[in-house]
């Protein structure tokens, strides 16, 4: 190793806001003793984004689901706010892989939806639901159906939901790995926007080490199965300015490369 | 910001095409392939409704040249079982048996749609009801029906009651198994996106379940209703003759070939609409994306 990515690494961690999830020794096996998640504890940092990565099968996603409530841990708890919580609830949002949009619903009914579960009146929930899709660029197209959208547009409107719910913690399960490449790079720079404007806590699982590296204020290292935190990297790059400066950023590119090399031995 | 979506109306429409009729929810795809003008010839032998109405031609026509040959003295020309049609139209006797007909077939329909739903999606939604339930429904599915009307005979008499068990019979298994399938089937994403954003059981169930489910339902209400048209049928031809199995047997017995095949093609031809209608039904009410305008 040059002793360029350890300075990166081994950068002072920058002083944490208060934990808003808390992870305290999860585990986690399935039917059938797969054993996916062996005591994982982890804080997630209060107005960051939080990046699980790691090869394929090391249960980021199991993680991500454990602590939405969509999935029960077999042991340890998950705290939010400092409350233990055992399902979901409304103070976290979910932005799904494969966008999870109701065919049969135009955007608007698709973004207000966490509204309407909620009870909200419906003047209120399309004024809130348009804020948002205006946020996302996608104005316009409040009335087409999901069918009617790229891929890209559909995750934006998945997006758009998750924040028009005003949940403090987002979600986020691989939410670029089903649109195309250039799109990818479009919404990763659109969702930095996004960071400085929200002030919300992000916890972003992707399997793209660039993507991480390029989106995160921590990331959180597993192991493949059972998955165990490896490592915690805190990459000390500026994304004030130009966002393509990033990718030539020289932390970001020796980030990149030393989380690649931890990664490798992994691989067969 | 936006990426266009210029071309993207090309993409698939999304959701199965499981009908096995009109495809004029597609059209709007269909034509969006098209980017150059074409001929207005072309356009016009090409339009959905002319191929249609040219199939049913080649139909007729084929049918007009087997009764010609003749196949057989007991196979009438197209031509003759028009007339035989219209001579049935116009004293009466064709609507006074769709009148007959017609009873236990709503009926059993009716019934059937209810029940046949109720039961698929319980089974759907609980492994309970799945294992106490679909035996019966899987073996009424494969059970051959002939063999079992003497015993509904014996049981229910020849009436009314008989004949609309008959159609139960035939029309609730597809049903209640094609709502089970739709149930089962529905993407595990939407539930969870339903359950993360706080919906209770029942939101998850009449706001995301069911949505997600009314394609295959309805598919399965249409082979459902097919089926009880056969059974609607085949009780007046097994048990006793009456409206348009009465029609069939009785100008059959007299060798009125033509007004016999005008009866069978009456009751198909009223079955197709009938299940058009249902599709009708189910665009408008359950799935307005198949409406949307591109």
């Amino acid at each position: 190793m040059t002793s360029r990515p350890n300075a990166a690494l081994a950068a002072a961690p920058r002083a944490h806001a208060e934990p808003v999830v808390e992870v305290r020794g999860v585990s986690k096996t399935y039917p059938g003793d797969v054993w996916a998640l062996d005591n994982i504890s982890v804080d997630f940092p209060r107005g960051q984004l939080t990046s699980l990565l790691g090869p394929s099968g090391c249960g980021k996603t199991t993680l991500l689901k454990i602590i939405a409530g969509l999935l029960p841990a077999t042991s340890g708890d998950v705290l939010v706010n400092g409350r233990p919580v055992s399902g979901p609830g409304p103070e976290r949002a979910f932005v799904f892989q494969d966008f999870a949009l109701m065919p049969w619903a135009t955007v608007m009914r698709n973004v207000a939806f966490g509204l309407e579960l909620r009870g909200v009146a419906s003047a209120e929930r399309e004024r809130v639901a348009r804020h948002y899709i205006d946020q996302v660029g996608l104005g316009g197209f409040e009335e087409k159906y999901p069918h009617e959208l790229s891929g890209g547009m559909r995750q934006r409107v998945g997006l758009a939901r998750a924040l028009s719910v005003k949940a403090d913690v987002l979600l986020m399960d691989e939410p670029f790995s089903a649109v195309d490449e250039q799109t990818r790079r479009k919404f990763q720079e659109d969702l930095l926007l996004l960071i400085g404007r929200e002030k919300k806590t992000f916890i972003f699982v992707t399997h793209s080490i660039e993507e991480a590296v390029y989106v995160s204020d921590r990331i959180v290292l597993l192991s493949p199965r059972p998955g165990r935190i490896s490592q915690v990297i805190e990459p000390d790059i500026s994304r004030e300015g130009d966002p393509d400066a990033i990718r030539r950023h020289p932390v970001y590119l020796d980030t990149v490369d030393a989380i690649w090399r931890g990664l490798k031995q992994y691989l067969d | 910001m936006v990426e266009r979506p210029s071309h993207l109306s090309a993409e698939p429409a999304g959701g199965l095409r499981l009908s096995r009729f009109s495809s004029f929810g597609t059209f709007g795809t269909r034509a969006a392939l098209i980017d150059r003008p074409t001929h207005p010839v072309a356009a016009f032998f090409n339009h959905p409704l002319t191929l249609r109405i040219l199939s049913a031609l080649v139909l007729f026509l084929a049918w007009e040249w087997a009764g010609r040959l003749p196949i057989s003295p007991a196979f009438p020309t197209f031509g003759e079982t028009m007339v035989g049609l219209w001579s049935m139209i116009a004293d009466f006797s064709l609507i006074r048996a769709f009148g007959i007909t017609l009873q236990p077939l709503a009926i059993g329909l009716v019934i059937s749609t209810l029940i046949g739903v109720a039961i698929g999606v319980a089974m759907g939604l609980n492994d309970k009801a799945e294992w106490l339930a679909s035996p019966i429904f899987i073996i009424a599915q494969a059970a051959p029906l002939a063999a079992l009307i003497p015993l509904i005979v014996f049981a229910y008499g020849i009436g009314l009651t008989a004949k609309t068990l008959v159609v139960c019979i035939m029309a609730m298994p597809v049903i209640v198994l094609n709502s089970f399938a739709a149930v089962r089937h529905t993407p595990l994403s939407l539930v969870e996106m339903g359950r993360s954003f706080l919906a209770s059981r029942r939101q998850v169930i009449l706001r995301i379940i069911l949505p997600a489910a009314s394609p295959v339902i309805f598919a399965g209400l249409r082979l459902g209703c097919a089926a009880g048209f056969i059974g609607a049928i085949l009780a007046e031809l097994l048990i006793t003759p009456t409206g348009i199995g009465d029609l069939i047997t009785y100008h059959r017995s007299i060798a009125e070939y033509p007004k016999m095949y005008a009866a069978i093609l009456s009751i198909i031809v009223f079955s197709v609409l009938f299940i058009e209608v249902i599709e009708r039904v189910e665009v408008t009410v359950f799935r307005p994306e198949k409406r949307a305008r591109r």
